[in-house]
């Protein structure tokens, strides 16, 4: 996993006070508009997202470059693979 | 490129808690990556039927009179009259729980396919223009298991 701070953005999903399934459904249209390759980041304050997220790039086969959790809030970033 | 994974859901009951887990499993399964098809029959229609009344004949049209929509279904359990319902409703709302038109709007637009019974429209007199207009087919329970013999799996719900 690389450091959240070190990796270039291009896209932010702000998933804050959203619960299950709305952050997996966010992520999955999103990712169709950047392109493979590029990273999105997503802010959740669902715990849910901790599990559901890993879930979903092994499922969709895209990259989970890393999740964190910093107070109440998650962060994750993940590439598009294709 | 892989073929896509499959799943066929039947939806058969018309409660809001049972309709509330149909289209959220739906939702994440289309999100994450897989061909989706929903069978709705028997109260199951009352997910996808518009709010006007149904019914041709007495029975029918009474039938009509009872069944609801997506707004107007209770949960399976402690409806009481529509007070479950309504503080469901305001419980989910203030958790920011995605409401079940949403999640049924979401479900179409990640390009779920829903189909109807058509032996349980026939039967409870609810013709395809009572339906939303989302609703791809009608068909029959042959078609039904063609779709679920492809799946990797299949719900009933």
């Amino acid at each position: 996993m690389e450091a959240i701070q070190e990796l270039k953005i291009d896209q932010t999903l702000d998933l804050k006070g959203l619960l299950c399934p709305i952050p997996v459904v966010k992520l999955a249209m999103t990712i169709k508009k950047v392109e493979v390759g590029q990273l999105i980041q997503g802010i959740a304050t669902d715990p849910g997202v901790m599990a559901d997220i890993p879930a979903w790039c092994r499922s969709t086969g895209n990259e989970l470059v890393s999740i964190e959790q910093k107070g109440k809030e998650y962060f994750f970033v993940v590439r598009r693979k294709k | 490129m892989e073929e896509k994974k499959k799943i066929t859901m039947v939806v058969f009951s018309g409660d809001m808690d049972k309709a509330m887990a149909a289209f959220i499993i739906a939702t994440g399964a289309a999100a994450s990556g897989m061909a989706v098809t929903m069978f709705f029959t028997f109260w199951g229609l009352q997910t996808i039927k518009k709010p006007t009344r149904t019914g041709k004949g007495f029975f029918g049209k009474m039938l009509g009179w009872m069944l609801k929509d997506l707004n107007g279904i209770g949960p399976s359990k402690m409806n009481f009259g529509g007070m479950g319902r309504w503080m469901f409703k305001k419980m989910m709302k203030s958790k920011n729980v995605a409401m079940l038109p949403d999640l049924r709007q979401m479900a179409t637009e990640l390009g779920v396919k829903m189909e109807a019974c058509q032996m349980s429209m026939d039967v409870m007199e609810i013709r395809k223009e009572d339906l939303i207009d989302e609703v791809a087919e009608v068909v029959g329970v042959a078609a039904m298991l063609e779709e679920a013999q492809q799946s990797t799996f299949t719900l009933f719900i």
